[in-house]
């Protein structure tokens, strides 16, 4: 059974958690409805030709920075979900540092409407830690979970008090819900502009050591110990980090991680550009740190590849680097430098953009799916050979932010397919 | 010859030796009754200042004046600035009434690199964060090439370089200078108020250094210690680090005769140099203010005359 509104694609390789096969895939009514080989389009379908090409379900970012409400002069939540699909992405993680904060159930609805309307991608609001993200006080998890908000994080601020720290594990443990830590312990990264190391101290710039990111892990797997809730680490940065990671998952304890892109390709030597555009937080760290991030993911340890999508306009970043806002995008590039420079199987890729990610998020329900009969149609088609560059002209994000310019990547997403419908088709965004 | 100077580093050895050989000239033009020649005339010089200063921003406006250039100076507190204007859009704006050279200080590291792709006129490094300070690191190679009479290089030449270097543009540029010159350069300081990472050799024992006999340095660079450095938490207190780190009478009482004293300015009396400079017989603190202006004329002159006005009468290297 066919009609109007469904759409087949064949000849893909499909890959999703039950492995990799060669398929035809027919999708009607947002679900998945044929898993075969040898299926013909009828008249009337939307045939995608998709030899050559990797069907996957979509990616699902766990650290993406909106900026609505509040900054959108830098993105909006719909160019943001604009850059999203367009990067191959069907849900996104909103991190809670807008103005006002994402700390109350008005403000997480707002953004769930926004993303709802902008239908370009599923906007899942995580909320604030504490009120304002200021680090006194906790904010209502149980509302906000009710209001279905899974993920509670303060990033761009660790939680500095320990005690505050312990109590939003204890509370929020019965509610099933996980928090995710900035790890910076602000007291050794006062001032801070880059990694403290060699090329921070030839030029003079005061540093941000590892260690401040190292203590608050360690901290954090202590307070996990202790009571027992689940704890999602954000964009770890260091050898150590992974290290005391890769241990407290050996002790068993809940304990998950992410990686950015950036952190997996670019060292801090790219600051003695002195271009801002390479300030992110935390610092782009030594070939060493790269290395052991990039086995962290291949070991497991780290569970995800996220974003951290930070988008700024223009102005902010051609300033000099202490007063240059930290950020970079990343929502269109990550599978192309995950490609470039993780030496891991494409389905391990594939899993820490897509199901391992959902599955943080408390989202595997609708996203990181197999694709299976009966399943829910969030999927992305890309081809994972293609080299490609960025042209800043074409990005969807509203800002420009991206190291990537002139930066050969490999492979780049041709369709993107939320809930049935198609929201890139041949690499343009369908609205 | 580069359209700017940023960096001891871009300029390299030979770029070092050029513009001290050119500072000589400089220097003849400085001493005699009228120090001022015509190469640069029809130039125009803007200072940038975004940090007060008072020795390197005149310094350099002299240096331009007795080369004949036009000088403007930006005066940050009463400017676009203070309205949210970006310091793109002021550098664009000022290059566009038509500079050929701008003169840079900036608190942060990068700056006069930034401007440098803004604008097409050159642009000279007058300090940037803790980072740089190409030519102070000059002048005082002039000033350590003139005392010592050492044209040639400073092979063998031992420099302590003492005090707070981990915030000290001066430190980093004047060590790699040093090097470009051929002497052997060695940090005196508390790990406290050293870079995270460093290739120097390092001693916190000032004394060592010295030596009983006073005739284990050759150059004792001073720096400014700044009460900030206290809170801190860097030092306990400025007695402790002038035990410890500071020129004191009886350091100086034990020094060689040909030891050089040098210091950037201004100096904290009592803290890094606790002894009256006057009485130092190799105090060459003054020479160093002096000879900056013969080194910022070289660097102006090495700078802008490849395209000086073809009909003046005075081209280079011939200032007579």
């Amino acid at each position: 059974m066919t009609d109007s509104t469904s759409l087949l694609i064949t000849g893909a390789n499909v890959i999703d958690a039950t492995g990799e096969r060669l398929a035809d895939v027919r999708i009607a009514d947002g679900t998945i409805t044929d898993v075969a080989t040898g299926l013909t389009a009828a008249d009337g379908e939307h045939h995608i030709d998709a030899a050559g090409l990797t069907l996957t379900p979509g990616f699902v970012d766990l650290h993406t920075h909106l900026r609505e409400p509040g900054k959108e002069e830098a993105e909006t939540i719909e160019t943001g979900s604009r850059a999203a699909a367009k990067g191959g992405y069907t849900a996104v993680v909103a991190m809670p540092n807008t103005d006002p904060t994402q700390d109350s159930v008005s403000v997480v609805d707002f953004v769930r409407r926004q993303g709802q309307l902008a239908g370009l991608c599923d906007v899942y609001p995580s909320g604030s830690i504490t009120v304002g993200r200021q680090g006194t006080q906790l904010t209502p998890f149980g509302e906000l979970s009710e209001a279905g908000v899974k993920l509670f994080t303060d990033d761009g601020n660790g939680v500095q008090d320990a005690l505050l720290m312990r109590r939003a594990f204890e509370y929020a443990k019965g509610l099933g819900v996980t928090m995710a830590q900035h790890c910076e312990v602000e007291q050794l990264t006062g001032g801070a502009v880059m990694h403290e190391g060699d090329c921070c101290s030839h030029l003079g710039l005061p540093g941000w050591p590892s260690l401040a990111e190292e203590l608050m892990v360690h901290r954090d797997i202590e307070l996990v110990r202790l009571t027992g809730a689940p704890a999602h680490f954000l964009h770890l940065s260091t050898m150590k980090s992974v290290e005391l990671v890769r241990a407290a998952k050996a002790d068993g304890l809940p304990v998950t991680a992410e990686a950015t892109p950036h952190h997996i390709s670019l060292t801090d030597e790219l600051l003695r550009s002195y271009s801002a555009i390479y300030k992110v937080n935390p610092p782009l760290r030594t070939m060493d740190d790269v290395t052991a991030v990039r086995e962290g993911l291949r070991d497991g340890t780290i569970d995800a590849v996220a974003t951290d999508h930070a988008p700024h306009v223009p102005e902010s970043k051609e300033q000099p680097l202490d007063q240059a806002p930290p950020g970079m995008l990343g929502l269109e590039t990550a599978l192309g430098v995950c490609i470039a420079h993780l030496d891991m199987p494409l389905v391990d890729i594939v899993a820490a953009l897509s199901w391992k990610p959902a599955a943080i998020a408390g989202i595997d329900d609708v996203h990181g799916r197999p694709v299976a009969v009966g399943e829910p149609a969030n999927l992305t088609l890309f081809d994972a050979d293609v080299s490609w560059e960025v042209v800043p002209a074409e990005l969807a994000s509203k800002s420009r932010n991206t190291p990537f310019v002139g930066v050969p990547l490999r492979g780049r997403t041709t369709h993107t397919i939320l809930d049935g419908t198609l929201t890139v088709e041949n690499g343009t965004p369908t609205r | 010859m580069s359209r700017s100077l940023l960096s001891i580093e871009e300029l390299g050895a030979d770029g070092v030796h050029r513009i001290l050989e050119l500072a000589d000239t400089m220097a003849e033009v400085n001493r005699r009754p009228n120090p001022k020649v015509p190469a640069l005339r029809g130039k125009t010089v803007c200072s940038v200042f975004f940090e007060d200063s008072t020795r390197t921003r005149l310094s350099f406006e002299t240096a331009a004046k007795r080369l004949s250039a036009d000088t403007m100076t930006f005066a940050v507190s009463q400017s676009s600035l203070s309205k949210g204007e970006s310091l793109k859009d002021t550098i664009e704006t000022i290059a566009a009434m038509g500079v050929d050279a701008f003169v840079i200080r900036h608190g942060s590291t990068g700056a006069p690199w930034l401007v440098d792709n803004w604008t097409s006129a050159s642009v000279v490094n007058a300090g940037d964060g803790w980072h740089a300070h190409p030519t102070q690191a000059l002048l005082d190679m002039y000033t350590v090439r003139t005392a010592l009479g050492r044209t040639g290089g400073f092979d063998g030449l031992r420099v302590a370089i003492v005090g707070d270097i981990k915030h000290s543009r001066v430190a980093r540029s004047t060590s790699a200078a040093f090097h470009a010159m051929g002497a052997d350069v060695t940090w005196v300081a508390p790990r406290t108020l050293l870079p995270p990472v460093f290739h120097e050799h390092h001693t916190e024992s000032l004394d060592d250094v010295i030596g009983p006999d006073g005739s284990g340095v050759d150059v004792l660079y001073m720096l400014r210690m700044q009460n900030e450095r206290m809170t801190e938490a860097l030092v306990p207190n400025l007695r402790e680090y002038t035990s410890r780190f500071g020129l004191t009478p009886a350091r100086a009482a034990r020094l060689a005769p040909h030891t050089l004293i040098m210091h950037p300015g201004p100096i904290n009396r009592g803290v890094e140099i606790a002894v009256d400079p006057a009485e130092l017989p190799g105090a060459v603190i003054t020479q160093q203010v002096t000879n900056g202006i013969a080194v910022r004329m070289a660097v102006l002159f090495d700078l802008l005359s490849a395209d000086a006005d073809p009909t003046s009468d005075l081209e280079r290297p011939d200032f007579a």
